[in-house]
């Protein structure tokens, strides 16, 4: 458990840049290779031999992509949003000048520089003596990752971190096992166009025995206009590995929605952990609802061995609509599936988002802790599945989900769904719903605050049980993106 | 009838294009009507049952009216002296004696167009009962509604309405038996009750349903509080194959209360499901909710509650909580509790909890030399009458503890 | 330093205060007496600016300033401090942050330079020691799972911090036992000064022996009844407000 920093630090920070709003907001002038707007076998093709990828991969592509066709977009989550034109996008953008790029030194300097200003690492900078990097990070710009750092310091250990794409050449029999074995093809109407589409993403494999000595980390930036973002990250932790691994994202200001939808995977084999963490900060349109990226995520994780864990921590603050339920299949016995979530929505920001939690195995655990907090015209939804399957004997749930409402526009909503086939399972579910205290406002003005910080450090405060699940480098991110995210919900 | 030709009409169109709800459907998704729309149910003829008063249970001297199949039966029914106004009898004669009123209420909250069984019960309205209190009357003694199942040979279906009018002031208790006279083919009692309660007014409504077990019973209750009424609700289910109570309460008045609770104890084969809405719809409203299940045998257990709090409902208090008690391993609970909440200066919390015993009281009781099956009945009994408890209502109280404890050694 | 004149207030349509005179000068400590719903509480709130209560009459001016126009963290800022009757909890964010963030808060107002994370930590830690708190305080939660004697110390902590001009104690004796009040009180006392003022608000005599006023005023009915020395209070003590047409019976 690494300790939160100071919230009174965040405060400062968020003074800084309370005149920028969203200051990821801007864009990249690079010269890009894009497929030609709309989706066919056509454009599935094209992006496959841009990856120069085998048979059995573009394959599995079309059959997807042909099921998809079958398909009808959900409609059960409480989002609303006007009918996404799948052909109106372009399903390929990559910056020219990184085909396959060989070596840090290669990569284009403006991207360099882009990364700088969203303040990644993506340089391995010169180490003192004795100081160990804490961080290794994979860039993905649009459709392709451009960099990806410590891969060869990670490589000594056996540990594979590169982006997918090139996992397939150098290591397809991995790829190929793991690829669509948690989120199978078919799975859901947005999983399945991922299964068509996807570009580029992260692959992690963490050897048997291995604790990854660095938090590993992706980056995604959305940079082109009228471009969906699909990738599709896998990690592997074999047996009694350990692998934290952070997930961070923008996007310009754009005033057209863009799609986002990914697939991320995740396998724990015998005794390993995987931890996995997310600051999603898409772009999540004005304060008139214009614009902003749509966040249809699949994201699974499957604790196929005994002993295993998967953790998921998620700050959900950015996205015109987010969607996405990050569930953990625990198969393994004495398994164990841990759900963390702060979402915040301000403006009219949608957000339909929770958790599944499937019990197979013996004794296996899952807790559940999510924070919503709503403002502005928001609509906030947990939405949530726990489920225990008869040969779940002693598996436990305990779930926790508390919303809070800033303004009496807004809205809360807690959909739990509780399935228990097991007598000796006990599952807890508890949720509230209330507005920011009055008497905490007036007492922490009254000890000098302003309305704004008042709000920010009380909505901290409320969030702590999960901002405290994040790794130290983003939980001063995630502190700081509370206070931006509700910037003009007081008044 | 005109008004009500038209009623039962375009009600039995209505039910033509909607048919009997399927799992594909988000209320309906835990509770399958498979074998219910699959079974071939003739329309039950008027019955006369040959059953003394003193057979019938009973929690009190009380006015008493009993239905067969869905009929009023007056032969049976037992009268006590009610207040200058206050209309207490079957519908079907109340229709003749007060058309206005009738027409004034019937089908006035129970109007919800894509409600299957609400549909096929308006298409279907034939009988059921009438409680009508006016202004500033309080009734002291509980009306006792008992509804008889019958029938051994071909299986028949029956669709009861009751339509509860308090006007402003009043109070009354009305007191509801869900029973089966004998065993035998499958019978379907698809009852539908309206529950207007006016301003100021109490209502406290306890129900028991032990209908047989080849029984399927469906209810569906639609409420309307206005300001600062008081409803209060007990459900008690022991019978029945399949059972489902929907309640939907709105309270549409400022400052309106309401307190629901319930038990259900299921063993065999038996599905029971429990649907709640509680709709606060203005400011300063309070609601609570306390549901136990006890599921033995291979029962299922269904409980979806949802809080709905509108944009006007500011200062709004609910609360909602559902466990349940699996006894066996081929037991099972599907549970969905909701809150969607519109409004900021709110408090609203919903709860829910399965699993088994608790082993550590368990233990306890062994330990001071209690045998396992003993110590066991007594943590059910412990168990399901902290919600019995919910019942202000001392007889009633009494009474439903008897039944959830008959229960136990039933099995 | 703070001049009331002809207060009139009320919370919704009902009048609570009707027309409350006072003035409090530099190095003065001021007791209110009243019995339960006389007011004092309102009193302090107005003073501290507290939404919900409307003033409909009359004005407050402190150092020459309307104190009424200011919102609260401004009268904060200026030296206007509340210690409540129930301090507020806030889960998850612990005390140290809130009181860096708050002292910070104000010392940006009155220009002065903020504190790093190291001062305040020292300062911090000296005043828990000289208030007999344990640093461990420091790092729970505002109040969360404080023991009564534990948020009114965590209050005057605060206060300590925070240097105010003029401090209103609202009710700081209730849930307190006697040890308690003593730190409360010896805590209070140090910050006693020719440069600050006090109010202390309170329905027993009980504290005023610890904190010992200049002068005492009876409030009752929206309206100070009676103002006199420190002997008013043991007079009160001794009588109740029965004089001032107050039942306490029940």
């Amino acid at each position: 458990m690494s300790p939160a920093p100071n919230t009174s630090d965040t405060l400062d920070q968020v003074k800084n840049i309370t005149d920028q709003k969203y200051k990821y907001g801007f864009v990249t002038e690079i010269e890009s290779d894009t497929a030609p707007k709309g989706l066919t076998e056509d454009t599935i093709r094209f992006i496959s031999a841009k990856k120069n990828e085998p048979q059995w991969l573009l394959d599995w592509r079309l059959k997807a992509f042909r099921h998809w066709l079958t398909m009808k977009e959900p409609k059960w989550a409480r989002v609303a949003y006007p009918p996404i034109d799948y052909q109106d996008a372009h399903y390929y953008s990559a910056p020219k000048s990184t085909p396959l790029k060989k070596s840090l030194d290669e990569v284009d300097p403006e991207l360099l520089r882009t990364y700088e200003k969203l303040g990644i690492p993506i340089k391995e900078q010169e180490l003192l003596a004795g100081v160990e990097p804490t961080i290794a990070v994979d860039a993905v710009f649009d459709s392709v990752s451009v960099a990806t750092t410590f891969k060869a310091k990670l490589h000594e250990k056996g540990i594979i971190f590169c982006p997918i794409s090139e996992a397939v050449q150098t290591h397809p029999e991995l790829v190929k096992q793991y690829l669509g074995s948690v989120v199978p093809y078919s799975d859901n109407y947005f999983a399945t166009l991922n299964s068509a589409v996807f570009t580029d993403g992260s692959f992690v494999y963490i050897p048997k025995g291995v604790r990854c000595p660095m938090e590993l980390s992706t980056y995604f930036r959305i940079n082109a206009a009228n471009t969906g973002q699909f990738e599709r990250t896998l990690i592997i932790a074999d047996a009694g590995s350990y692998v934290s691994y952070l997930e961070g994202c923008t996007a310009p200001k754009r005033d057209e929605n863009q799609l986002h939808a990914a697939v991320v995977e995740l396998v724990a084999h015998d005794d390993a952990q995987i931890k996995y963490s997310t600051v999603q900060n898409w772009y999540p349109g004005d304060e008139h609802g214009v614009g902003g990226i749509y966040n249809f995520v699949t994201k699974r994780g499957a604790c196929r061995g005994v002993n295993s864990k998967i953790s998921w921590t998620q700050v959900e603050t950015g996205s015109a609509i987010t969607w996405k339920y990050p569930s953990c299949i625990l198969q393994g016995d004495n398994s164990v599936g841990e759900f963390y979530s702060v979402a915040i929505t301000n403006n009219y920001q949608q957000a339909d988002t929770g958790t599944k939690m499937i019990h197979i195995g013996r004794n296996t655990r899952s807790t559940i802790v999510a924070k919503g907090i709503s403002a502005g015209r928001a609509q906030s939804t947990y939405r949530g599945l726990v489920k225990i399957m008869p040969k779940a004997i002693g598996a436990r749930n305990h779930t926790q989900c508390d919303s809070l409402l800033i303004g009496d526009k807004c809205g809360a909503h807690t959909v739990p769904y509780i399935e228990s086939r097991n007598k000796s399972a006990k599952i807890e579910h508890e949720a509230t719903t209330a507005k920011i205290s009055e008497e905490q406002l007036f007492y922490c003005r009254q000890r000098g605050l302003t309305p704004e910080d008042a709000v920010s450090l009380i909505v901290n405060g409320f969030c702590r049980e999960v901002l405290k699940e994040l790794p130290m480098e983003f939980a001063v991110e995630a502190q700081k993106l509370v206070g931006i995210s509700l910037e003009g919900s007081v008044g | 009838m005109t008004w009500l030709d038209t009623l039962r009409n375009t009600n039995r169109s209505r039910f033509a294009e909607l048919g009997f709800p399927k799992t594909g459907q988000e209320a309906w998704r835990f509770t399958n009507l498979g074998a219910l729309a699959g079974t071939p149910f003739q329309p039950a003829p008027p019955a006369f049952a040959k059953v003394a008063i003193e057979t019938l249970p009973s929690v009190t001297p009380s006015h008493r009216l009993v239905f067969v199949n869905g009929f009023f039966c007056a032969n049976v029914s037992a009268s006590d002296i009610l207040p200058e106004g206050v209309i207490a009898g079957g519908l079907a004669a109340t229709l003749n004696q007060h058309p206005a009123l009738i027409e004034a209420h019937l089908g006035k909250l129970a109007h919800d167009t894509n409600h299957a069984p609400q549909a096929l019960n308006t298409a279907h309205i034939a009988d059921g009962a009438v409680l009508y209190v006016p202004k500033g009357v309080r009734v002291a003694r509980p009306i006792e509604l008992v509804w008889i199942g019958t029938g051994a040979n071909e299986p028949l279906s029956w669709h009861p309405r009751l339509l509860v009018v308090l006007e402003p002031g009043s109070e009354a208790t009305l007191i509801e038996h869900h029973l089966s006279l004998d065993d035998g083919a499958a019978t379907f009692a698809n009852g539908v009750s309206e529950l207007a309660v006016g301003a100021h007014a109490r209502l406290h409504h306890y129900k028991v349903q032990r209908e047989r077990n080849s029984a399927f019973h469906l209810s569906t209750v639609a409420g309307r509080l206005e300001q600062g009424a008081y409803y209060e609700g007990f459900l008690l289910t022991l019978g029945a194959k399949l059972s489902r109570n929907e309640i939907k309460l709105v309270l549409a008045g400022p400052g309106a209360e309401a307190k629901l609770s319930g038990a259900y104890l299921v063993r065999g084969q038996q599905l029971c499901d429990t649907t709640t809405l509680i709709d606060h719809a203005t400011a300063h409203g309070s609601s609570q909710q306390l549901f136990k299940g006890v599921i033995d045998g291979a029962a299922q257990g269904v409980f979806q509650g949802k809080i709905l709090v509108r944009p006007d409902a500011q200062k709004t208090n609910a609360h909602q909580l559902s466990r349940a008690l699996l006894l066996s391993d081929d037991a099972r609970i599907d549970a969905k509790p909701e809150l969607e909440i519109h409004a900021d200066d709110v408090k609203c919390s919903h709860g829910a909890t399965t699993g088994d015993l608790d082993d550590d009281a368990m233990f306890y009781l062994r330990a001071r030399g209690i045998d396992q099956d003993s110590a066991r009945s007594l943590l059910i009994d412990a168990y399901v009458n902290e919600v019995i408890a919910e019942i202000t209502f001392e007889p009633v109280r009494e009474a439903f503890e008897a039944l959830a404890s008959a229960w136990r050694y039933a099995g | 330093m703070l001049e009331i004149v002809n207060l009139h207030a009320s919370v919704g349509d009902r009048p609570i205060l009707k027309g409350i005179d006072l003035s409090i000068k530099a190095g003065d400590v001021h007791a209110i007496m009243g019995p339960n719903g006389s007011g004092k509480s309102t009193l302090s709130y107005i003073l501290a600016g507290r939404d919900g209560y409307t003033v409909t009459d009359g004005s407050v001016t402190y150092n020459g300033e309307d104190l009424l126009a200011l919102p609260p963290e401004r009268r904060a800022a200026t030296g206007v401090f509340l210690a409540f009757q129930y301090p507020v909890e806030i889960p998850g964010v612990s005390n140290s942050t809130f009181l860096k963030t708050a002292l910070n808060a104000v010392r940006r107002q009155r220009g002065e330079s903020e504190l790093d994370a190291i001062q305040f930590l020292k300062l911090a830690r000296a005043k828990c020691k000289q208030l007999g708190m344990t640093d461990e305080m420091l790092k729970r939660a505002v109040n969360v799972g404080f023991s009564g004697g534990e948020k009114k110390r965590n209050d005057i902590l605060q206060m300590a911090l925070l240097d105010p001009k003029l401090t209103i104690l609202d009710e700081t004796d209730s849930g307190l036992d006697i040890d308690a009040l003593r730190i409360v009180a010896d805590g209070v006392n140090s910050l006693r000064g020719p440069n600050r003022a006090m109010l202390v608000i309170t329905h027993y005599q009980r504290l005023l022996s610890y904190i010992v006023p200049d002068y005492v005023h009876v409030l009752a009915f929206g309206r100070i009844q009676r103002s006199g020395g420190k002997e008013l209070a043991l007079e009160l003590e001794a009588r109740g407000y029965a004089e001032f047409g107050v039942n306490e019976a029940a």
